[in-house]
């Protein structure tokens, strides 16, 4: 059994010798160079585009503007296709735009026979603009008045729900109860996965191909088709491996256009490639997102009633849309359950880039402001904020009764204990309370909440498909994607434990191609493990026993006394070695009675979910005249079920910490107040973490086995990065006793803070 | 297009003397990339913020984006290409690169594995921080560094032949 096991990836070698290719380095260098003109205004209309100069420039091909467009709008964001016209994703995308929204906007595309020819074109393409008002903050986009940025939409709300629980109202009428107040704000912030969105296009037999760095092939597929008024079955798309995705690339980005513009030009091969600029304009980022709680609780911390309001800032178009900020409201109810409760969400439309998917989809903005609201109660109280979480937190047995997940096991007692022993905390969150000086030192923690894939928001299907060479090795394909996340090894190690063949000689085809892989939307809710694992372990069972009825052709015993172990077609009465894989597999290809190529396809509808959690510690050095948080010591405690390669879901574990970090203490895409203007739009004024800006990272594992997967496995590849950024706030309070309530919690922000908490006492 | 436009270029790359007529307005990696088709030279923001496209000149690693292709005139280049053995064995970095877990995407292993190879060059037995401070040009988003300084340092104690300290 290899299930358990950490393994090396099964693409490591290849990538530690640089022999993997990624879009680019398979792209011809005979292609095409597409380059985009963007606005240099936040919001307008186009007037007119004068391409006359630029068609001068040598090399040009062809130039495309946004009056050469087809008129249909198109959806982009990577949700499954609902055949249901109201669960549609929204269709507000053109492949180039008349009708400006955010600085950056594209308004026309060049194609040249190289990129020097094309972005010298690209600049001299002439837009003229009939100039609209901006607006970059949510709920100033709702106000009466503001510009309006799709006209469908009145005062920018893309979309508004809310949840009514008991009666709220009644509720905090009961004599003595403490109101605690606070609003949570989220910054902006940028996937930064090191490979920039690229692709490229070429007709071929018939069909459209679409070569790129997607997370979505499958999807992407149907994308381009809508976009482009075609079939989608002449749309090809092939998906190599990718350069990091974090959901930026779980939508449709330039495919559709660089589909659109080979086509223009007669089919030829055209490369769109994004500039890291473009990456972090013209791409996707996370939602920005205010939060404002009220809890009404009695003295001892119970919560008699709760109010949440949130306000998601879309950016200027739909993308991902309600969905991000809708499922950080429906975490509210559930993880600190409360018998009164309102929660209204709201997800605003402003000339900012677009917002969609990233890293755990809406639960760091959520599970932030609710864990810094968690001290906040504790703090007013004088509560301990551990002993309160263990009281106050979802209680094991707990059922949702939307989704239907249901808490099996005490995981958030079991992932405190650890990690509260390997902090100490008991003891340094009483010794840091009440410190004076200028170096402060304090411990926090977060708790966090997080489902398995989609169902029952949208579907869950999952394709396998496994077909046996004469050796009595296995391909594996999947439509779920490599990505980083070491996807292609887990599924790797449960097709050999479950068809009983080794680890080596199964070959997860690694690459997608839409005209070969089965069905399988790809790599997002942290769904790989749970959802692919099912159609595996569905295939490979299925497979095994049309294996065992094919050998008893040449064992002459029944399937049922038998079963493959090793690579071999074992009689489990007796345990004897009947004969191995390779030589049943060669023997019925080449047979001249009865010939066959074992395979076997399946597809398995999901309808189920399961609930991961754990919660993250962190301590910090606060120098207050510096106004700089120093992280000492930090861990995450994660119940993710059953691992299948531990070393691989602790690397997971530590690149969601990190990305944390970077959003707690230092990322945050800025914004020209006047223009709209991305100001910070590189690696260089954009702080991500880098290997100076953290101490080590301590992952730990409670592993209870999900009763609702196929291998006890539930989600891993986003939550790391949810508990990190509350953590060290609520770390922050216990040094100085100031409150956070923005992030990120750089020195601009500190220096306000602690101003206003008159920390800086001898300058008074 | 003028012909001053391009210049024939001479170097060695991973030990094997090449030559070819360049664009002079070409990066580095322009040149290993389109005219030698070394792939493992990432581009990933062509200003040398990222790490990715780094190649060791002569003993020393740049970042070849924002390192003219001109430049290399007469230079010994390393890609990682050029750091298996000839029989495709794999250095000892690369394969502490493997078994440490420090790949992920791999889309920043490449300039990592050169740094690391420059470093280790070196013979010398850094701290941990010192090791971090070496590393910092890279950036990663998917592992959080903690594998590759591992990856590093052990190889780091190997080749030195001393035993690693044991970790915190």
């Amino acid at each position: 059994m290899v299930i358990g096991k950490s393994l090396p990836r099964v693409d490591a070698l290849d990538k530690a010798t640089g022999r993997t290719k990624y879009t680019d380095d398979l792209c011809d260098r005979g292609a095409l160079i597409a380059k985009i003109v963007h606005s240099d205004k936040a919001h307008a209309y186009v007037k007119s585009v004068d391409i006359k100069e630029a068609l001068k420039v040598p090399g040009v091909v062809k130039i495309l503007t946004c009056f050469d467009v087809p008129e249909q709008p198109f959806p982009t964001a990577g949700h499954p296709w609902s055949t249901d016209p109201h669960h549609q994703d929204v269709a507000d995308r053109h492949l180039l735009t008349r009708h400006v929204r955010y600085y950056g906007d594209d308004v026309a595309a060049v194609v040249a026979e190289d990129e020097v020819s094309a972005v010298q074109a690209a600049r001299a393409v002439k837009v003229e603009y009939d100039v609209l008002p901006i607006v970059l903050d949510a709920q100033e986009a709702m106000k009466d008045g503001a510009p309006l940025l799709h006209k469908k939409y009145a005062n920018n709300v893309l979309a508004h729900t809310d949840i009514r629980r008991g009666n709220y109202e009644e509720a905090i009428k009961e004599p003595g109860l403490v109101k605690v107040e606070g609003w949570y704000d989220t910054p902006t912030v940028q996937h930064c996965h090191i490979e920039n969105a690229v692709c490229y296009a070429y007709e071929e037999a018939g069909k459209v191909v679409v070569v790129a760095s997607t997370q979505i092939p499958h999807i992407v597929r149907r994308c381009v088709g809508q976009a482009l008024g075609i079939d989608w079955g002449r749309v090809r798309i092939i998906k190599p491996y990718i350069g990091g995705g974090f959901g930026d690339k779980q939508d449709a980005l330039y495919e559709p256009l660089c589909a659109w513009l080979s086509m223009q030009v007669g089919g030829r091969l055209v490369k769109l490639e994004c500039t890291r600029e473009e990456t972090f304009v013209n791409c996707r980022v996370r939602h920005a997102i205010r939060s404002h709680i009220i809890s009404y609780v009695r003295a001892d911390g119970t919560m008699v009633g709760r109010k949440l309001e949130c306000w998601s800032n879309q950016g200027a178009y739909a993308s991902h849309g309600h969905g991000i900020c809708a499922k950080g409201m429906n975490a509210f109810p559930q993880l600190y359950p409360c018998p009164n409760l309102e929660a209204d969400s709201w997800t605003v439309f402003t000339n900012r880039s677009v917002a969609g998917a990233m890293r755990a989809y809406g639960m760091p903005q959520a599970i932030f402001a609710v864990e810094c609201h968690t001290d906040d109660i504790c703090r007013k109280l004088g509560l301990d904020p551990i002993e309160y979480r263990r009281r106050a937190v979802m209680p094991k047995g707990y059922v949702d009764q939307f989704s239907k997940n249901e808490l099996y096991s005490d995981s958030f007692n079991q992932t405190i204990d650890v990690g509260m022993k390997y902090m100490d905390f008991e003891r340094k969150y009483k010794e840091y309370q009440n410190q004076t000086g200028d170096i402060r030192r304090g411990i926090g923690m977060s708790v966090f909440w997080y489902n398995t894939a989609v169902w029952p928001i949208s579907l869950e299907t999952s394709s396998c498909r496994m077909v046996m060479n004469q050796d009595g090795s296995v391909q594996v394909q999947v439509g779920e994607t490599e990505i980083g996340q070491g996807a292609d090894t887990a599924f790797a190690q449960m097709a050999a434990d479950t068809l009983g063949v080794p680890f080596e000689k199964v070959h997860v085809v690694s690459c997608q191609d839409t005209d070969v892989t089965p069905y399988g939307t790809g790599a997002y809710a942290s769904r790989q493990t749970y959802t692919a694992g099912m159609a595996i372990r569905t295939c490979a069972e299925d497979f095994k026993a049309h294996i065992l009825k094919v050998a008893f052709d040449y064992t002459r015993m029944q399937p049922y006394l038998c079963d493959i172990v090793d690579g071999n077609i074992v009689r489990i009465t007796d345990g004897r070695v009947l004969m191995s894989l390779a030589d049943l597999s060669a023997s019925v290809l080449y047979s001249l009675d009865s010939s066959e190529h074992l395979t076997m396809e399946k597809t398995t509808q999901i309808k189920t979910n399961a609930y991961s959690f754990g919660c993250g510690f962190a301590e910090v050095e606060v120098d207050i005249p510096m106004c700089k948080i120093k992280l000492l010591k930090i861990i995450n405690v994660h119940d993710a079920g059953i691992l299948i390669n531990p070393a691989l879901a602790k690397a997971q574990v530590e690149g969601g910490m990190s990305m944390g970090i970077g959003y707690a203490l230092s990322e945050k895409l800025i914004y020209d107040e006047k223009t709209g203007k991305a100001l910070n739009n590189n690696l260089l004024d954009y702080k991500l973490s880098t290997f100076m800006d953290h101490p080590h990272l301590e992952v730990a594992f409670v592993e209870n086995p999900e009763p609702t997967s196929a291998y006890g496995t539930k989600a891993l590849g986003e939550p790391p990065v949810i508990p990190v950024a509350p953590a060290i706030r609520n770390a922050v309070l216990n040094a100085t006793g100031v409150a956070l309530y923005e992030l990120p919690m750089d020195p601009h922000l500190l220096f306000r803070k602690f101003q206003e908490a008159h920390l800086f006492a001898k300058e008074e | 297009m003028s012909e001053q436009q391009y210049k024939m270029i001479h170097c060695w790359i991973n030990g094997c003397e090449r030559s070819a007529m360049i664009d002079v307005r070409a990066s580095l990696t322009d040149m290993l990339r389109n005219d030698y088709r070394l792939t493992s030279v990432k581009k990933g923001c062509e200003v040398g913020e990222c790490g990715a496209c780094n190649v060791i000149i002569d003993g020393e690693c740049f970042n070849s984006c924002i390192y003219l292709a001109v430049w290399a005139e007469g230079k010994h280049i390393t890609t990682l290409e050029g750091l298996m053995g000839p029989n495709g064995e794999l250095s000892d970095i690369q394969q502490a690169f493997v078994d440490e877990t420090a790949i992920q995407c791999g889309f920043c292993s490449p300039g990592f594995i050169l740094t690391a190879e420059e470093i280790l060059e070196r013979g010398k037995i850094y701290t941990d921080d010192e090791l971090r401070k070496l590393l910092s040009g890279h950036l990663c988003r998917c592992t959080g560094y903690e594998n590759i300084l591992r990856a590093v340092k052990k190889t780091m104690y190997a080749r030195n032949g001393k035993k690693m300290p044991k970790e915190q």
